[in-house]
C-alpha cells in the first residue's frame, strides 16, 4: 500500500508502546507509578533519618486505619507484610506487603482488612500467623522467650475472638503460677493445640502422660482444683 | 512222589479237626496235645493245597472255613462266657478269655503258616492272626467293654476307699484294652481311659468339698499330698504310663485348683496364718503341691509378699511411734538404729524362707524383692530410709558407735547393708547423705578404722559399681594423703624458724571435688588462727604453684586453755566456738550484737554457738538474762566460776541440719542426670516418641533414683529451648534430636 502524507505532525499513538518524553517504555512506567503511590503511602508514614516507619508512624497509620494500635488486625498486617521487627516495617517490607494486598491508598488498605483476616483465618495460614506472633515479640538479639505479662496479652489478642473461655481462664493462671516466667515458642504453639484438640472445661480428653508441655500439666491441675472446690 | 490231590471236603475236614483239637485244649477238656505226626501231617496237606493249581485251588475256602471257625468259637463259647459273669468274676473271664485267644491264634498261625503266606502275598488279605484279632473286638469287645470299663473304675474307687483289689487283674485287663487297639491307643483312651478322668474327677470333687469346709489347711494339703501320691502309684501299678500326666492333673484340679482360694484364705490355718507361725514345714508341702499349678503358686508367692511387705511396715511403724513419743534427738537415733537393724533380721529370715520352703523358685525371690522395695523406701519420722541406712552405717564405723560388735558381725553387717540398698530406690540421696557422715567420721577422727572404711567401700564397688564409690574413696584417700602432709608440714617448721604459727597446727588439704560442698566462711579469725594460716600457705606455695586452697572453718577442731578459778581445763570445741571465746581474752562483757560484728558471722550461726557454750551442759560463757534461749539482747560473760571434775572436756556443737541441704544438692544432680540421659537417648534415637523418651530414661536412671515424670517433661523442655531437640511438626508426641 503506498504511504499516505501525513496529516499529523507528531507520530501517531501506537497500542503497543508509546514513547513518553524520557523515553521509557509504558510497562516500567506503570509499575514505578504502582510503587510511587506505596513509596508515598511510606514516606507519610516513615521516620526519615531511621529510613523507616516506627511506632510513632504505625501509630499514625492505626489512626488513619481507624483502627486500635492493639488491633490484631495490625499484626496480620505485619505477618502480611513479614515484618522482622515489632513496632517497625522497612521500606521492602511495606512494598511487597502492600503490593502482595494490591493495595496503595489507606481508604484501600481500609477495605482491605477483611480479606486480610480471611486470609489470616485459613488454616493453612492460621498456623505460620499464630508462630509469627511470638516472634514478633523477641525484641531482643538472641532472644528466646516472651515474658507472661507479654504473653498474656499477646493470648488476649490473637486468641481471645475464637477461644475466649481459654484464653481468660489460662491468663488467670499464668499470672498467679511462679514456675515459669517466661514462655518460649514450643510452649506458645501448644497453647493453640489446647484450644484447638481439649474439650472445654471438661478437659476430659487432656492426657498428662503425653507430650504435652508441663505447663499445661499444671494448668490442668488447677483447673480441676478449682473445679472441685465448688 | 505223585502228589495226590487233595480235594476240598477233605481239606476242610483236616482244617476243623485241627481247629477243635485246639479248642478242646484250651477248653481244658480231656485231649492230648499234638504229637509230631498229626501236626506234620496237618501242616503238609495244608501246604500242598495252597500249592494246587485251579481246578484244586480252594485256598479262598480254606481261609473262609478258618474264619468261620474262629467267627463260631467265639460266638458260641467265648462271649456266653464272659456275659454269663459280672462285676470282678467277668473280668476274670474276659481275661482268661483273652489270653486263651491270644494262644489259639498263635497255634493256628503256626499250623496254616503256608495259608496265610500265601494269601498275604497273592491277595493282600489280613492274616490270619489279625483276622482273629478283628473278630474278637468286634465280637466281644464291642458287646461288653462298657460293662468291663465300669467294673474296673468301680475297683479303681473301691481301692481309693481303702480296700484291697486284685491290682494284677486289672492291670491284665487294662494291658487287654492298650491291646484290642491293635496299634493304636484309642480304645483304650476313649473307651476308657476318659471315663476313669471322669469318674475321678467326680470322685475327687466330692472328697474335696467335705474336707475343704472340715479340714485345717495343713490337713487338706497332707491329705492332697497323700491322694496324689496313691495316684502315681497306681499308674505305677496298673493304668497305662500314659495316663499319668492327666490323672494327676484331673486329681490334682479337683483338690487344688478348685478351692485354691478357700484353702490359702482359710481363716486360722492358711497360709497368712502358717507365715506367721511360721510353719516351714507346711508352707514347704504348698509348695510342693502348687510348684506344677503356675496360677495357684502366684497366689501362694502373692501372699508371701504381703505377708513380708505387712511386717515390714509394722516395724516402720513401730520406730515411727516411738520416735514421735520420745523427744530427745538421742532416743530417735536409738530407734533409727533398732530398725535398720530389725529389717536386716527381716530379710535375713525371709530370704531363707525362698532357699529352703520355696526352693529358690523365681517367683518367691521375686515377692521377697518387691516386698522390700516398698518396706526400704518409707519415711521414718522424716528421714528418708537412705538416710536412716547411712545413720546405721555410721553407728558400725565409728568409734563410739552404739553396735559393738565382732570384726566378723561387723563385715556380715555391711555386708547386709549394701543388699538392702538395691531395695532402695533414691540411691543417689543415700551417697549423698553417705559422704557427709564419712566426711564427719574422717575429719573429726571419728571413724573407727580405716579397714573397715576401705571395706565397705569394696562391697558397695561390688554391688553398685566404680562411679558410685569414686568419691568416697577419694575422700578416704585424702586422709591418708593428708597425714602425710602433715609431716612434711612439721618438718617444713623445724627446718623455718621464720615461719612459726604460735600454736600447734594441723591442717588437712582436701580435694574438692571428692568431699560434699561446704560453704566457706567469711568468719574473722582470731589473730592467733590468722598467723597459722599464713604460715601454712607459705609451705603450701613450696610444694604447688597451682592449687588455690579454700579455708573451710567449720570442720576445724582448737583445744584452748580456760583458765577458770578453781582450776584449768582443756576445752576441745569447734574452730568457730574458739573464735567465739577468744574474744573474751581482750573483753570481759560483750553483747550478741558486739560479738556478732567481731565475727562477721549468720544470725543462724551465731545463736547456735552461744547456745552451745552458755545453755548447754558446760556453761563456759554466762549469759545474761540466765534464760535458756539466745536472744539479739543478750550479754555474754566469761564464766570463771566454772568448773568440772574431769581437766579436759569436749563442749559439743551441735551440727546443723544437712538433711535439707543434701536432699537441694541431689536435686541438682538430678536435673544434670535427667538432662544427660535424655540426650544419650536421643542422641542414639534420633527420632523418638515421647512416651518412649521417658521409659528409656527412666530405665536409665533407675540405677541412681526413680525419676520424677514431671522433672523428665521439664528438661525436655528446656532441651527444646536450648536447641538440642525439637518437636515434630506434625505429631506433636515426637521429639527429634538437632544435632
Amino acid at each position: 500500500m503506498p504511504p499516505r502524507a501525513p496529516k499529523r505532525k507528531s507520530a501517531p499513538p501506537n497500542s503497543l508502546s508509546v514513547t513518553s518524553s524520557d523515553g521509557s517504555s509504558v510497562s516500567s512506567k506503570a509499575k514505578t507509578k504502582g510503587f510511587v503511590r506505596i513509596d508515598r503511602m511510606f514516606d507519610s508514614y516513615a521516620n526519615s533519618s531511621l529510613g523507616m516507619i516506627d511506632p510513632d508512624g504505625i501509630e499514625a497509620l492505626c489512626s488513619d486505619l481507624g483502627v486500635d494500635c492493639t488491633d490484631v488486625r495490625i499484626l496480620m498486617l505485619a505477618w502480611k507484610l513479614k515484618a522482622q521487627r515489632q513496632g517497625y516495617f522497612t521500606q521492602d517490607e511495606w512494598r511487597t506487603g502492600l503490593k502482595e494486598l494490591r493495595v496503595d491508598s489507606i481508604s484501600k488498605l481500609k477495605k482491605a482488612l477483611p480479606e486480610l483476616e480471611k486470609e489470616v483465618g485459613k488454616p493453612s495460614n492460621y498456623d505460620s500467623f499464630y508462630s509469627y506472633a511470638f516472634r514478633y515479640c523477641l525484641t531482643e538479639e538472641m532472644q528466646k522467650s516472651v515474658d507472661i505479662e507479654s504473653i498474656c496479652e499477646l493470648l488476649n489478642l490473637v486468641l481471645g475472638a475464637q477461644f475466649r473461655p481459654q484464653v481468660d481462664l489460662l491468663i488467670e493462671y499464668l499470672k498467679v503460677q511462679s514456675d515459669y516466667k517466661v514462655i518460649n515458642l514450643d510452649q506458645w504453639i501448644n497453647f493453640l493445640r489446647f484450644c484447638q484438640e481439649i474439650n472445654f472445661p471438661d478437659l476430659e480428653n487432656y492426657d498428662a502422660t503425653q507430650a504435652w508441655p508441663l505447663i499445661l500439666d499444671n494448668f490442668v491441675d488447677w483447673m480441676r482444683e478449682k473445679h472441685s472446690s465448688f | 512222589m505223585n502228589r495226590k490231590i487233595i480235594g476240598l471236603e477233605e481239606g476242610l475236614g483236616y482244617m476243623q479237626d485241627g481247629i477243635t483239637k485246639i479248642e478242646r485244649i484250651l477248653e481244658g477238656r480231656p485231649e492230648p496235645p499234638f504229637n509230631s505226626e498229626e501236626y506234620m501231617k496237618l501242616y503238609t496237606t495244608i501246604y500242598n493245597m495252597c500249592l494246587q493249581t485251579p481246578p484244586d485251588d480252594h485256598t479262598q475256602q480254606l481261609y473262609d472255613k478258618y474264619r468261620q471257625a474262629i467267627q463260631g468259637y467265639i460266638t458260641s463259647t467265648v462271649l456266653p462266657s464272659i456275659r454269663a459273669k459280672h462285676d470282678e468274676f467277668m473280668l476274670k473271664e474276659l481275661v482268661k478269655r483273652w489270653a486263651n485267644h491270644k494262644v489259639m491264634l498263635r497255634w493256628l498261625s503256626h499250623l496254616f503258616y503256608y495259608l496265610d503266606r500265601h494269601l498275604i502275598a497273592c491277595r493282600s488279605l489280613p492274616s490270619l492272626k489279625e483276622v482273629g484279632l478283628l473278630y474278637f473286638r468286634d465280637l466281644v469287645y464291642r458287646d461288653v467293654h462298657v460293662k468291663v470299663r465300669d467294673a474296673v473304675i468301680t475297683l479303681i474307687d473301691k481301692e481309693r476307699e481303702g480296700e484291697q483289689v486284685d491290682r494284677a487283674l486289672l492291670k491284665n485287663v487294662l494291658d487287654f484294652f492298650v491291646e484290642i487297639g491293635m496299634g493304636q491307643m484309642n480304645r483304650y483312651e476313649e473307651d476308657f481311659e476318659a471315663h476313669m478322668l471322669q469318674d475321678t474327677g467326680a470322685y475327687y470333687s466330692r472328697k474335696a468339698s467335705n474336707w475343704i469346709l472340715e479340714d485345717s489347711c495343713p490337713d487338706y494339703m497332707l491329705k492332697s499330698e497323700e491322694c496324689l501320691k496313691k495316684e502315681r502309684d497306681r499308674v505305677g501299678h496298673y493304668l497305662h504310663s500314659s495316663s499319668e500326666t492327666k490323672l494327676s492333673e484331673r486329681a490334682q484340679h479337683e483338690l487344688l485348683v478348685t478351692h485354691v482360694n478357700q484353702l490359702l484364705d482359710k481363716e486360722h490355718s492358711g497360709c497368712r496364718v502358717l507365715l506367721r507361725d511360721d510353719k516351714v514345714e507346711d508352707l514347704s508341702r504348698m509348695y510342693r503341691l502348687y510348684s506344677k499349678i503356675p496360677l495357684g503358686l502366684k497366689l501362694v508367692a502373692d501372699i508371701f509378699k504381703q505377708h513380708i511387705t505387712a511386717e515390714g511396715i509394722a516395724l516402720v511403724q513401730q520406730a515411727e511411734d516411738a520416735a514421735s513419743s520420745k523427744a530427745s534427738n538421742a532416743a530417735a537415733g536409738v530407734q533409727e538404729q533398732v530398725l535398720i537393724r530389725k529389717i536386716i533380721e527381716l530379710h535375713d529370715k525371709y530370704v531363707e524362707y525362698v532357699t529352703d520352703c520355696f526352693e529358690n523358685h523365681a517367683l518367691f525371690h521375686k515377692a521377697l524383692e518387691e516386698a522390700f522395695e516398698v518396706v526400704c523406701n518409707e519415711t521414718v519420722a522424716g528421714s528418708s530410709s537412705a538416710e536412716l541406712l547411712t545413720t546405721f552405717c555410721d553407728n558400725v564405723l565409728k568409734k563410739s558407735g552404739s553396735e559393738k560388735l565382732s570384726d566378723e558381725a561387723i563385715e556380715e553387717t555391711l555386708e547386709k547393708v549394701v543388699k538392702l540398698l538395691a531395695y532402695i530406690s533414691d540411691k543417689d540421696l543415700f551417697a549423698e547423705f553417705y559422704r557427709k557422715r564419712l566426711a564427719r567420721r574422717l575429719l573429726f577422727d571419728r571413724s573407727a578404722n580405716d579397714d573397715r572404711e576401705r571395706s565397705i567401700l569394696t562391697k558397695l564397688k561390688q554391688q553398685r559399681g566404680g562411679q558410685f564409690t569414686s568419691k568416697m574413696e577419694g575422700m578416704v584417700t585424702d586422709l591418708t594423703l593428708a597425714r602425710e602432709n602433715q609431716a612434711n608440714f612439721e618438718d617444713y617448721l623445724r627446718s623455718n624458724s621464720a615461719a612459726r604459727p604460735g600454736i600447734d597446727l594441723t591442717v588437712t588439704v582436701l580435694t574438692t571435688g571428692f568431699w560434699p560442698s561446704y560453704k566457706s566462711s567469711d568468719l574473722n579469725l582470731p589473730a592467733e588462727m590468722v598467723k597459722c594460716v599464713e604460715v601454712f600457705k607459705g609451705f603450701y606455695e613450696t610444694k604447688t604453684k597451682h592449687r588455690k586452697l579454700t579455708w573451710i572453718y567449720s570442720l576445724g577442731t582448737c583445744h584452748i586453755s580456760g583458765k577458770f578459778e578453781q582450776k584449768t581445763i582443756e576445752l576441745i570445741v569447734s574452730t568457730y566456738q574458739a573464735a567465739v571465746l577468744l574474744l573474751f581474752n581482750a573483753s570481759d562483757r560483750l553483747s550478741y550484737s558486739e560479738i556478732m560484728a567481731q565475727l562477721n558471722l549468720t544470725h543462724d550461726d551465731l545463736v547456735r554457738l552461744l547456745h552451745s557454750l552458755s545453755c548447754a551442759k558446760y556453761q563456759i560463757l554466762s549469759k545474761e538474762p540466765n534464760t535458756k534461749t539466745i536472744s539479739q539482747s543478750d550479754y555474754f560473760k566469761f564464766n570463771s566460776k566454772f568448773t568440772d571434775k574431769l581437766r579436759r572436756i569436749k563442749i559439743p556443737l551441735p551440727p546443723v541440719d544437712e538433711r535439707k541441704q543434701v536432699v537441694d544438692d541431689v536435686g541438682k544432680q538430678r536435673r544434670y542426670a535427667i538432662d544427660a540421659a535424655i540426650v544419650r537417648v536421643m542422641k542414639s534415637r534420633k527420632v523418638l516418641g515421647y512416651q518412649q523418651l521417658v521409659s528409656e530414661c527412666v530405665e536409665q536412671l533407675s540405677r541412681m533414683f526413680k525419676p520424677d515424670i514431671k522433672a523428665i517433661k521439664k528438661q525436655i523442655e528446656d532441651l527444646i529451648t536450648r536447641e538440642y531437640l525439637e518437636r515434630d511438626k506434625e505429631n506433636a508426641n515426637m521429639f527429634k534430636y538437632l544435632a
